[in-house]
């Protein structure tokens, strides 16, 4: 037997006691075709997302930081389905829908929802918000007008608008009521499951805690699975149970969040931790020793060979443009893809 | 400070003329001076007029917008007297602007040399050749790589960091004496953010520039300035050094401000929220224009605006609660 055929069987086995994992990825890829010349024929690829597995818990949060382009939308799309995956397989809930249909995949899309950046964008804006609430029940056909409208009235009442709101156009709203309004449009119909894509990267402040306290709020009481993207990572901090670093597509370290902002492994989580301007008042604290990276984000389409992270890492060795690092788990949950961890 | 400031702003109020006869006080009784070798932060959130004020001192304000009154001085002259032609020789050669968004600021159809030189020639009479000189020495100077080549690139063919290098290369060109920044990094990555920032401090060291940096980032303040102005509803609320306004915050939107900021060093359960939203410009209560939102808020809040006053070595704060006692900028 294989190695790779072992430890496949060991993660079935895994997988068939582990009740309480509610979305396995395994070795996802997302390839884009890049067009060029006249006749655009495909010159390229390019890998948005490059071979990724994780698992999410029932209840459990899962944050995804990355720079912009590290792939983090892609990822989200693909997880559920709104884009279809280059390789690999996505369970579930227990059932594969990697290369489930469209139309076999809608009574599973009811349980996993979407909640976007960009409030404005992503509302209807001819519609009221009791259409925009009530459209996802309309579609799926199972209630009555009745039960409808009290279910509308139920998750209104549950983001904290008010009953005479309903009559009114997104335009009549705020950023951080509009996104109120989407995430009651994504919990209209009982997700367990939901993605959140940069839901509180345009807002201000203030709105942006308003939001993050009723998502937490609503996430005790409804019992929800989040996977939450975001590039601020005191956002994904104060959020999420564990959390993911992605660059170039693919997974540099994922970690319980104590771990990772206590003791990140990954150079590049290191270098994005130190990054961030901090508050700190307390007098006693020595000035911290920032790590600061040089050059840009390496474009996708030509990713460096070995480590992608080579061209911009302090530590990078021989090995890391000859090898690509992979991740390994160091510590018990804790996961990290850089040759400074692993043998060889 | 004893010296004269580079930028003196009095009183200034900048109104948008809207339809059916509303008027947007975007910046309404705004005073303030930046002095030599100072970083000096606005902050504020989106709406509170932080960018109308940047434009205002630039004089790039349009229809239906208008200052309606106030002064701005640059050393001895009101750049509110100026005529047009004397406004372009005050912009790059004493004041330089770095906006959010460099994409806008660039023009797609040049390459970056020839809006490099283009600046150059504006303020200084050279020939093409030691313009093209000058901008590849100062394409180095912000960092960039292999400058000989960039020059011959257009604005869309760079990343974002790398235009906002050209930006504050076109920035510094004429070596003014004040640059103001507009969210330079907003639209960037954090690893970006850093890099911009750090050249930005090492540029105003190098040539010894004040720098207004507006920002929503309380960090980015944290970090980088000497002095804070907090701007709400078109106004300034409070305006002290900068490790004092943090440490010891006066006034409720600040204080709002700070608490509904994630933390990086300690775990809460739930953020602190400033309920409500912002007013609209054209539609801001009646007294303290916080007064809708503020959990200390008292029967006089909602009749009269409190004014801006001295209540610390210069910590200045706009609210009824620090009356007492408190003397007039
Ligand atoms: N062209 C305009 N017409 C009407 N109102 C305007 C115009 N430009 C700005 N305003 C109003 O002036 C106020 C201040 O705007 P400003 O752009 O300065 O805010 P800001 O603090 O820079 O916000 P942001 O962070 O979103 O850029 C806002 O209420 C805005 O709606
Ligand atoms: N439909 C598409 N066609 C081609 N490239 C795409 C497409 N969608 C995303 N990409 C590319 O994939 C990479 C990752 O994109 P995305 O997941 O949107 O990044 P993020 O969300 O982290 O900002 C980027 O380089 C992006 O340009
Ligand atoms: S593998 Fe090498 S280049 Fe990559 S993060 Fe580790 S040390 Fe750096
Ligand atoms: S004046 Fe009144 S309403 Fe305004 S900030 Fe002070 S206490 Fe609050
Ligand atoms: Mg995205
Ligand atoms: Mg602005």
């Amino acid at each position: 037997m294989t190695m790779l055929t072992k430890q496949q069987e060991a993660l079935d086995e895994k997988r068939s006691i582990d009740e309480d994992v509610l979305v396995e990825v395994r070795n996802v890829k997302k390839y884009f075709s890049i067009k060029g010349g006249i006749l655009q024929k495909t010159v390229g690829q390019l890998k948005a997302v490059d071979d990724v597995s994780f698992t999410i818990r029932k209840g459990e949060t899962l944050g995804i930081v990355g720079e912009s382009g590290s792939g983090k939308s892609t990822l989200g799309r693909v997880l559920i389905r709104l884009l279809d995956s280059t390789a690999g397989q996505i369970i579930f809930n227990q059932t594969d829908i990697t290369n489930l249909r469209q139309r076999q995949i809608r009574p599973i899309r009811e349980d996993m929802q979407m909640v976007f950046q960009d409030p404005f964008a992503s509302l209807n804006s001819k519609m009221s918000i009791e259409q925009l609430i009530e459209e996802p029940l309309l579609v799926q056909g199972k209630l009555a007008k009745a039960a409808r409208k009290e279910k509308v009235l139920e998750v209104l009442e549950k983001v904290g608008l008010r009953k005479d709101d309903l009559q009114k156009y997104p335009h009549e709203f705020s950023g951080g009521q509009r996104q109120r309004i989407s995430i009651a449009r994504a919990l209209v119909l009982n997700p367990k499951f939901v993605i959140c894509d940069e839901p509180v990267s345009a807002l201000d402040v203030s709105i942006q805690a308003q939001v993050l306290n009723l998502m937490k709020d609503l996430q005790g009481d409804l019992g929800l699975t989040y996977l939450f993207i975001a590039h601020d990572l005191s956002v994904v901090k104060h959020i999420s149970d564990r959390v993911a670093v992605m660059y170039l597509g693919r997974f540099a370290e994922i970690a319980p969040k104590k771990q990772l902002y206590e003791k990140a492994l990954h150079p590049y989580t290191q270098a994005l931790l130190s990054s961030i301007p901090t508050i700190d008042l307390n007098v006693g604290n020595a000035k911290k020793e920032k790590i600061k990276l040089e050059g840009d984000l390496p474009s996708p389409a030509n990713p460096p060979s070995g480590c992608t992270f080579r061209t911009r890492c302090p530590k990078a060795h021989d090995r890391c443009a000859v090898d690509r690092p992979e991740l390994l788990e160091i510590e018990k949950d804790h996961f990290v893809a850089c040759h400074l961890y692993s043998e060889g | 400070m004893s010296s004269q400031p580079v930028l003196d702003v009095q009183k200034l109020k900048t109104y948008f003329y809207l339809e059916q006869e509303l008027v947007a006080k975007a910046v309404d009784d705004v005073s303030f001076s930046v002095y030599p070798g100072e970083t000096v932060a606005i902050v504020g959130e989106s709406g509170s007029g932080k960018s109308i004020t940047a434009l205002s001192i630039m004089q790039l304000i349009n229809k239906p917008g208008r200052i309606v009154e106030g002064s701005i001085h640059v050393k001895d002259k009101n750049l509110l007297n100026l005529k047009p032609k004397q406004m372009t020789a005050i912009r790059g050669n004493h004041i330089g602007m770095i906006f959010q968004e460099p994409m806008t600021a660039l023009n797609p159809v040049f390459t970056i040399g020839n809006q490099i030189t283009e600046m150059i020639r504006k303020h200084k009479k050279v020939s093409k050749q030691i313009a093209q000189l000058k901008a590849i020495e100062l394409l180095r100077i912000v960092g960039i790589p292999r400058p000989e080549q960039i020059i011959k690139e257009y604005p869309h063919q760079l990343s974002g960091g790398m235009r906002q290098r050209v930006m504050i290369a076109m920035a510094i060109s004429c070596e003014p004496e004040l640059i103001i920044a507009d969210e330079p990094t907003t639209a960037l990555d954090v690893t970006i953010q850093a890099q911009i920032l750090d050249l930005l401090l090492e540029m105003q060291q190098r040539y010894n520039m004040a720098l207004l940096l507006i920002t929503h980032d309380l960090g980015v303040v944290y970090e980088y300035t000497d002095k804070v102005i907090v701007m709400y509803g078109g106004q300034i609320v409070e305006q002290a050094p900068t490790k004092q306004l943090l440490s010891l915050t006066k006034h409720p939107y600040t204080k709002g401000l700070l608490s509904s900021l994630p933390k990086m060093d300690e775990d809460v359960e739930r953020l602190g929220t400033i309920q409500g939203t912002v007013p609209a410009a054209y539609n801001f209560p009646v007294g303290c224009r916080f007064s809708t939102r503020c959990p200390f808020v008292m029967e006089k809040c909602k009749q009269t605006n409190p004014e801006l006053l001295q209540n610390d070595t210069d910590h200045f704060v706009r609210c009824h609660l620090y009356e007492e006692g408190g003397e007039s900028q």
